[in-house]
């Protein structure tokens, strides 16, 4: 029994009635995503606390907001978008048209994670609808309160002849895999990465996957303490940890730890006061299972900071590590909650080194006053993106590009990127049936002669420059 | 095949093959291998195709000295960090983004032409600051001879290596870990590359093929429309993977098309095509044996002979076809054009779309609004319409296919960026922490507010003006706070 194959069906025949084509179409769907957040912001919010007992302020800014924004971006360049592109031509095609048509791909799958499970929902969705695809959203389980809502509610918004939301766990996922799509969205870890590229090889349906790894955060000796603390901090601490951009371990000389350590305590006593499981600004883990996992983490290195845990609540203390050994689970695995070990290097150099060993990043973050050091780390490594100075800030400028590169992702999307990942570019020459005198010069039998005007015809330069 | 592999990324992490400077030598390298040696390159095309020293320099040698000089004049331009537009919250901020290269590119190339499916994705590889390993197609043996002995002599031998082998090697050398695959071939292979791919997280590029169907309309210049198809189908003895595979047209059309595409074929070739310097021959005996095959039980209207002794085989058009059969079922990749009748235009789109999205769409006609009735209705890499081929060389024009015919596309800076990474950075000061204290915890619904306000980029140009003027009051009066702290 297939329990996908109908829904499948009706998207596809949907897909090829056309009706997700006009851009009216389109900027309903977009209206009815911007209804479906105004509409159900409280409850939405309700969702979100339950499931990851996020306060109104995360709710707000990190997936609410970011959510809209999208929208409106969208729906503001929809036309702008969907416009042919014209390129450059050679003097070959100078009378002719040439340009790329960009084309929804067809039956789209989107596959979200469950620690912004709004924002890594709505956000693809945004730029699949925008380009005009149908599209199969499979939410994660694993935040079920949201989940439900992306049920039962969201589909009223849409038109559901073009979109279905499919539940389950790793067992109707892997089911729902055999199925061919057109394009498939991933946001999750790279082992799991790995069976959905795998999965999609065999139908050829090309990717985009949005995964993690360890994201360093350098910390040099010349920063000032505090201000270095409140920010990294706030990033890792930020959703109790949960967040695949966020800093996930620390470099620095000992030297700096120690004036780091004081002013990461001070920063978290601001941020969540004397008794952090009593303050409404900070989150609890996913489920048991990550909680136990995290609870393991505590015992590699040395706590410095925090350290508790309370089970009942799946509570981790916003957490420091010292002495911690490359070897150690924490330093092995991405940590995915809050703690943040602090590993020791005696120079710049020794820094960048220990990054390039490893897996290339999500993301990479290098605190410095001196703006050369910085540019040097940028220089030396490779990561998805990169924050000099900051956390992740920079995933709210929709005119970059966000995601991985290596085992971190391939792909990117936000703003208009998610409206090109979305899209078929096609590329289009409209020639006339005239002007065949001209044209006889490429076909056979050839000649020298021929071949040297053929090739004066193909010069791409030459329409700026040979011919003034 | 591991040691070869992690050699050359060692020399990668040297850090060699960033400086445009030393990108740009490489590749006036590689110019001075295709001019110097260009002898040697169209001996191997002639000996592993049959093609002429003309056609093989037309072909493929001046589409990658030209590949060169594009990238040679535009690299700085396409290196260089491009700045993005900035939100309220980054206002001060320095924000770009920065193509990097990948890594160690695996380049797996055809035979159909050994020399260009090799050299042009290397181009952009090299572009791009990677090094490479090239895998050239075992079937085209002198070329792959060739390159084997040219690209070291010219080129970085650490950063760019040449491997040889069938199907038994290229698997061996596909479990290793690259930082990007380009594969030219089949789909049934794409597939076995993707699925190697996915066990590293390697991105691909596929540029695959499929039948690429040609419609031929009832209102069209049909002597023009003829020659072009004729020219197209018949280059390279048909193998060429945007070769117009099969022509639809309706019934009445059959006979005129059959008449003008001969017409053409004389013209092209000769009386005696075999005589002919301009027409190849089929690569090895497997495939000449398979397009044999494909004329089984078929109406040939013109054309047919074979000559197994020179893997020759004549140009060939069949009529009346009837889509179920051999010669419809898979790319031909040969000189023989079958004419499938269809009813219309639109069931000539109905044709198509229950196929396979194929590489490119032909459409030849005098009525624009039918060329884009067909655009807009079916789905494929590329379209041309009223010729075949050229969208090949207009090197602003993305090469690559959709669905099973292909993802990812490259030529041109579609190549440099095919083999980058698009990198966003965000480069912020640790001054102007005040400002911060909005985002920080203990939350509050004025933070809330700010928030929303900040984030949110929609509202009104009063309010905006407004708010900006209130902002920009606060940002500058904690820099000046913080300069004098």
């Amino acid at each position: 029994m297939d329990p996908f194959a109908d829904t499948l069906q009706r998207l596809r025949e949907a897909f090829s009635s056309g009706r997700t084509r006009p851009a009216e179409f389109r900027a309903a769907q977009l209206e009815g995503l911007s209804r479906f957040l105004q509409e159900n912001k409280q409850l939405l919010q309700e969702a979100l606390a339950q499931d990851l007992h996020k306060s109104v302020f995360e709710s707000e800014v990190s997936e609410i907001s970011i959510s809209q924004n999208e929208i409106n971006l969208a729906l503001r360049d929809l036309r702008a978008w969907m416009k042919d592109e014209k390129v450059p031509k050679n003097l070959a095609t100078q009378l002719d048209s040439a340009f790329i048509r960009k084309e929804p791909f067809g039956l789209v799958l989107i596959i979200a994670p469950w620690n912004y499970p709004l924002n890594l929902t709505l956000t693809p969705l945004v730029g699949a609808l925008a380009a005009g695809n149908c599209v199969v959203l499979k939410p994660s389980e694993i935040s079920k309160n949201t989940e439900k809502i992306l049920a039962e509610v969201l589909p009223r918004y849409l038109d559901q002849s073009c979109f279905a939301v499919v539940l389950g766990g790793p067992q109707e996922t892997g089911q729902l895999l055999e199925h061919k799509f057109d394009y498939i969205f991933f946001t999750g870890s790279p082992r799991v990465g790995k069976i959905v590229m795998a999965a999609a090889a065999k139908h050829l349906t090309p990717v985009t996957l949005e995964l993690g790894g360890k994201n360093p955060c350098y910390v040099d000796d010349n920063c000032d303490p505090q201000t270095v603390a409140n920010r990294v901090a706030f990033f890792r601490y930020f959703n109790t940890g949960q967040t695949c951009v966020a800093p996930d371990y620390v470099l620095c000389s000992p030297e700096m730890q120690a004036r780091l350590l004081p002013a990461l305590q001070s920063a978290i006593t601001r941020f969540y006061g004397e008794d952090p499981q009593s303050s409404p600004d900070l989150g609890r883990i996913i489920n048991e299972k990550n909680f136990q996992r995290l609870r393991g983490l505590l015992s590699c290195g040395r706590v410095a900071i925090g350290g508790q845990s309370d089970e009942s609540d799946r509570y981790i203390a916003p957490t420091v590590l010292v002495d911690v050994q490359e070897t150690e689970p924490v330093m092995q695995e991405e940590i995915f909650g809050p703690i943040l070990p602090i590993v020791n290097v005696r120079s710049l150099d020794e820094a960048i080194a220990f990054i390039t060993r490893r897996e290339k990043p999500l993301a990479l973050y290098a605190f410095s006053n001196s703006s050369q050091v910085v540019k040097q780390i940028l220089a030396q490594t490779s990561s998805g993106g990169f924050c000099g100075n900051d956390g992740f800030m920079h995933l709210t400028v929709a005119s970059l590009p966000f995601g991985g590169v290596g085992a971190s992702g391939m792909g990117s999307y936000h703003g208009k990127f998610s409206f090109d990942t979305f899209s078929h570019h096609r590329a289009c020459l409209l020639r006339r049936p005239g002007l065949e005198k001209i044209y006889a010069l490429r076909y056979p039998p050839h000649t020298p002669r021929n071949l040297r005007v053929l090739l004066m015809a193909m010069e791409t330069r030459c329409c700026s420059c040979t011919l003034l | 095949m591991q040691r070869e592999v992690q050699r050359v990324r060692a020399a990668f992490g040297s850090g060699r093959s960033r400086a445009l400077a030393f990108r740009r030598r490489q590749l006036e390298a590689l110019r001075a291998m295709v001019q110097e040696r260009e002898r040697d390159i169209l001996a191997a095309l002639a000996a592993d195709l049959s093609r002429s020293e003309l056609n093989g320099y037309s072909q493929e040698v001046i589409t990658v000295l030209m590949e060169i000089d594009l990238v040679l004049e535009r690299l700085p331009e396409w290196a260089a960090a491009k700045p993005a537009q900035k939100n309220l919250l980054t206002m001060l901020d320095e924000a770009y983004i920065q193509p990097e290269p990948l890594g160690v590119v695996l380049i797996i190339g055809a035979w159909n032409y050994p020399f260009l499916l090799i050299i042009q994705p290397l181009i952009g590889a090299i572009a791009a600051g990677n090094a490479a390993i090239v895998k050239p197609s075992e079937v085209s043996e002198n070329t792959a001879k060739v390159l084997t002995k040219l690209l070291p002599q010219y080129l970085d031998q650490d950063l760019y290596a040449v491997v040889n082998g069938g199907v038994e090697e290229t698997t061996e050398l596909l479990k290793q870990r690259f930082d990007h695959i380009l594969y030219t071939g089949n789909a049934a292979v794409g597939k076995v590359v993707m699925e190697a791919a996915a066990k590293h997280l390697t991105p691909v590029t596929l540029e695959l093929g499929g039948k690429s169907p040609c419609y031929v309309d009832r209102d069209c210049d049909l002597d023009v429309a003829c020659r072009r198809i004729a020219w197209g189908k018949y280059m390279n003895c048909g193998q060429m993977c945007i070769a117009p595979d099969y022509v639809l047209c309706e019934p009445s059309l059959q006979d005129a098309i059959v008449q003008k595409v001969k017409e053409a074929v004389k013209e092209f070739y000769g009386e005696n095509i075999k005589e002919s310097p301009d027409y190849e021959r089929i690569i090895n005996l497997r495939h000449f044996k398979r397009l044999r095959g494909l004329l089984e039980g078929q109406k040939i209207a013109f054309g047919g002979e074979m000559d197994e002794a020179t893997r020759y085989i004549a140009p060939t058009i069949l009529t009346d076809v009837d889509p179920e059969t051999k010669v419809m079922q898979e790319e031909i990749f040969g000189p023989i054009l079958p004419i499938v009748p269809v009813q219309s235009a639109e069931a000539a789109t109905r044709f198509i779309n229950e196929r396979e999205k194929p590489l490119t769409l032909y459409v030849f006609s005098r009525n624009s609004k039918l060329i884009k009735q067909m655009i807009d209705g079916t789905s494929s890499g590329g379209v041309v319409g009223n010729d075949v081929i050229m969208h090949f060389t207009l090197s602003s024009l993305p090469f690559g296919g959709v669905g099973s015919s292909g993802m990812g596309a490259y030529h041109g800076k579609y190549s440099f960026d095919t083999f980058s990474h698009q990198r966003p950075c965000l480069l912020k000061s640790l001054r102007g922490e005040s400002v911060n204290k909005l985002r920080y915890p203990p939350n509050s619904q004025s933070k809330v507010d700010w928030a929303k306000l900040l984030v949110l980029k929609r509202f009104s140009r009063g309010k905006l003006s407004l708010l900006l003027l209130a902002l920009l009051g606060v940002v500058v009066a904690v820099l000046i706070k913080a300069c004098y702290h």
